[in-house]
């Protein structure tokens, strides 16, 4: 990692605030799309940490800007955007020491593949019809690395055997159309895995899946997160997806982060409202009966007319709670709520406390 | 590859003895019914009723219908021969009979038309091919820019304008004008610098009208093609944005150019009529224009069983390349 560490800092890094320590930090990442209807502020002011070897769950709903927030890291905002209004992306964020928004997209596209990977939602749309999964493979490999085609096929037949293809050496030569869905993602995040990266997003990786299927997937990424180290961020409207694998879950509304902490606090001390609808809304198995899930009113905020003060206060079933009026006017600020733990919202601890444990927590 | 190939070969023999059937039912069965004679028309209006007898009966047009199907069928595969009485005429295989009004054989004419055509044809889709293509690719990647405004004002107008237009156009400026070129066609045997010079501005004139055609399509594909998943993933596994485009996305972009690209050849190979009457040019399609003035009916029936074979031929070809380029396309 010096050598990537070195040449970032070749590039130059940002002028304002100090260089982070964490392997991969976001901070005040906005990312806003011109349109002919107005500003589409799809990220608008995102913050977040994390450590090889972690896992960060987002969670939101559509729209929320959980991918665009994945695509930002990567940088596929603004590569290859022709003569469409770009992208306007500010903040800053901080992959092993080298700034990427501020660094040569040259640079960022070197680090790409071969540092930070991405699993995308549907493999069958995300891997080119027209080339083998080999091809494929091997191309991802050889871009990173200078070994003949041999090596590189010697490479991805023993990727495509690591996430569990059976046969490797024969369908490594298949083309896309001739998988499973399930394999599919499996070629797929061999395809990801094959340099090593150590950053992984996987954005929705099971969306597109069956329920047995997606379980195989969630083992296979965490398992190769063990093997690996890496930092993984997996992005997912499917808060069973990350009670699974997320240490430190990030729920995200309207493109701001509503809620931030560590996993078991989130789904057990949840301390905003959205995410408690979030939590009433989601089936479960472990609970001997249940009632009516309970769904989030309303449709998710214009992105372009974000409403005034909490982006959830049209929504919210609390919103009179505070009596100020401030949920209509004024934005909350997430505030520490616990160790590690923050929410913004414009009630007190005390009356959210009181809420969840009297209001939400029993009817789950 | 091998099954998909002898599929597509078997169902390619099988379409052309449906467009032959096809073809001699619309030359000699419908004017049959329309009332209108064939003999009469051969021989002449004023004729002796004795001389259009002995055409009637060595035509075979007494015969009953199966049997002139099975003539001329014959006949295109193996030669037939023609008798009436003592007057005994025998014309080998590929015979497609002979000219109504200068008695040649049909054949023959054809293979002297055709290589004209052909060469008009081929060097025009080079030239469309090159300029369309590369004209629609750099639109897309320059969307919304000047190029890419202006590029599709000239393409709307090469669409628009029609090649007489632009032919007269071009010769008057260039050949008559200016004489860069000249407007002699010359052919490539006696030759080849001369006919290239003469093919020069045919050339051009209808590579504009494809060419225009070609950026827009290109254009319109390679954008759609641009926003696809896959090229996304391209980018994200860190290739360089001229792989990107020049592998993932023009590997993609081709398959809508390669199916107008047979259909066009197909279509421009049975005569380029337009083209070919502005620039002079002894072709298939100005041989047919004199034709269908004159009711030369054998001929028409040879030009338009060249143009349905061509087209068949050039439809084989890219259902073969598809294969080539699309792995999905094999299991069809």
């Amino acid at each position: 990692m010096t050598e990537l560490s070195k040449s970032g800092a070749a590039v130059g890094g940002p002028t304002t605030a100090s260089p982070s320590t964490a392997f991969l930090e976001v901070r005040d990442l906005k990312v806003h799309f011109p349109t002919d209807d107005g500003l589409v502020k799809s990220v608008d002011g995102l913050s977040f940490k994390l450590e090889k070897g972690k896992t960060l769950g987002i969670v939101g709903e559509s729209g929320s800007g959980k991918s665009v927030t994945s695509l930002g890291i990567m940088g596929l905002h603004t590569a290859g955007q022709y003569g469409k209004r770009k992208a306007q992306i500010s903040g800053e964020i901080w992959l092993d020491g080298t700034e990427l928004l501020s660094a040569d997209p040259d640079h960022v596209r070197k680090l790409r593949g071969r540092h930070m990977a991405m699993i995308f939602q549907d493999p069958l749309s995300a891997l080119h019809p027209y080339y083998t999964i080999g091809q494929q493979i091997v191309e991802a490999y050889r871009i990173h690395h200078n070994v003949d085609k041999k090596t590189a096929r010697r490479r991805a037949v023993e990727m495509l055997d690591r996430v569990g293809i059976p046969q490797p050496d024969k369908r490594v030569d298949s083309y896309p159309h001739e998988f499973s869905g399930g394999m599919r993602q499996r070629a797929m995040i061999a395809m990801s895995l094959v340099n090593n990266p150590e950053l992984l997003i996987a954005d929705e990786p099971t969306t597109a899946l069956d329920v047995t299927v997606q379980a195989q997937i969630l083992d296979l990424i965490r398992d190769l997160q063990k093997e690996f180290g890496s930092a993984v961020v997996i992005i997912t409207h499917d808060l069973g997806v990350v009670a699974e694998l997320a240490d430190d879950i990030l729920v995200m509304y309207g493109g701001r982060c509503v809620e931030r902490g560590p996993a078991e606090k989130v789904f057990y001390e949840p301390r905003h409202p959205y995410t408690w609808g979030l939590l009433g809304s989601m089936p479960r198995l472990d609970r001997e009966q249940q009632e009516r899930l309970i769904p989030v009113k309303g449709s998710p905020p214009s992105l372009i007319n974000v409403p005034s003060g909490c982006a959830f206060n049209p929504r919210c079933p609390y919103a009179d709670v505070p009596k100020d009026n401030a949920t209509r006017t004024v934005r909350p600020e997430l505030t520490e709520v616990g160790s590690r733990h923050w929410a913004a919202c414009h009630m007190s601890q005390e009356q959210r406390e009181r809420i969840w444990t009297e209001e939400i927590a029993p009817k789950l | 590859m091998l099954a998909y190939l002898i599929r597509r070969l078997f169902a390619a023999a099988v379409m052309l003895v449906v467009i032959i059937l096809v073809v001699f039912g619309i030359f000699f069965l419908v004017p049959k019914w329309a009332g209108v004679d064939i003999a009469t028309s051969f021989v002449g209006k004023q004729a002796d009723p004795a001389a259009v007898e002995a055409v009637r009966v060595k035509l075979g047009l007494n015969d009953p219908i199966y049997a002139q199907v099975w003539e001329f069928f014959k006949g295109i595969f193996a030669g037939r021969t023609y008798a009436a009485g003592g007057d005994v005429t025998h014309c080998a295989a590929p015979c497609f009979g002979y000219s109504f009004r200068t008695e040649q054989a049909i054949w023959p004419v054809l293979t002297d038309r055709f290589p004209v055509t052909l060469g008009l044809a081929l060097g025009a889709a080079v030239l469309w091919l090159i300029f369309g293509v590369a004209a629609g690719v750099l639109s897309a990647l320059k969307r919304g820019s000047l190029w890419d405004r202006g590029a599709m004002v000239i393409a709307l107008s090469g669409v628009s304008l029609p090649i007489y237009f632009t032919g007269m156009i071009a010769l008057s400026v260039f050949a008559f004008s200016l004489k860069w070129f000249d407007a002699e066609y010359v052919p490539l045997s006696e030759n080849f610098g001369s006919w290239f010079g003469g093919m020069i501005l045919p050339w051009i004139t209808l590579a504009f009208l494809y060419a225009a055609m070609y950026a827009r399509i290109t254009r319109a594909t390679m954008l759609e093609i641009l926003g696809e998943d896959y090229i996304r993933t391209a980018r994200a596994k860190g290739l360089r944005e001229q792989t990107v485009i020049g592998k993932h996305a023009m590997r993609s972009t081709m398959t809508p150019i390669l199916t107008m690209l047979g259909m066009d050849l197909g279509a421009l190979i049975g005569g380029a009529v337009l083209t070919e009457s502005t620039f002079n040019l002894p072709g298939l399609g100005r041989e047919v224009l004199t034709a269908i003035k004159t009711q030369d009916l054998p001929i028409i029936l040879g030009v338009v069983l060249i143009t349905s074979l061509a087209v068949l031929i050039a439809n084989l070809v890219v259902d073969i390349l598809y294969a080539v380029i699309d792995p999905r396309v094999r299991l069809a």
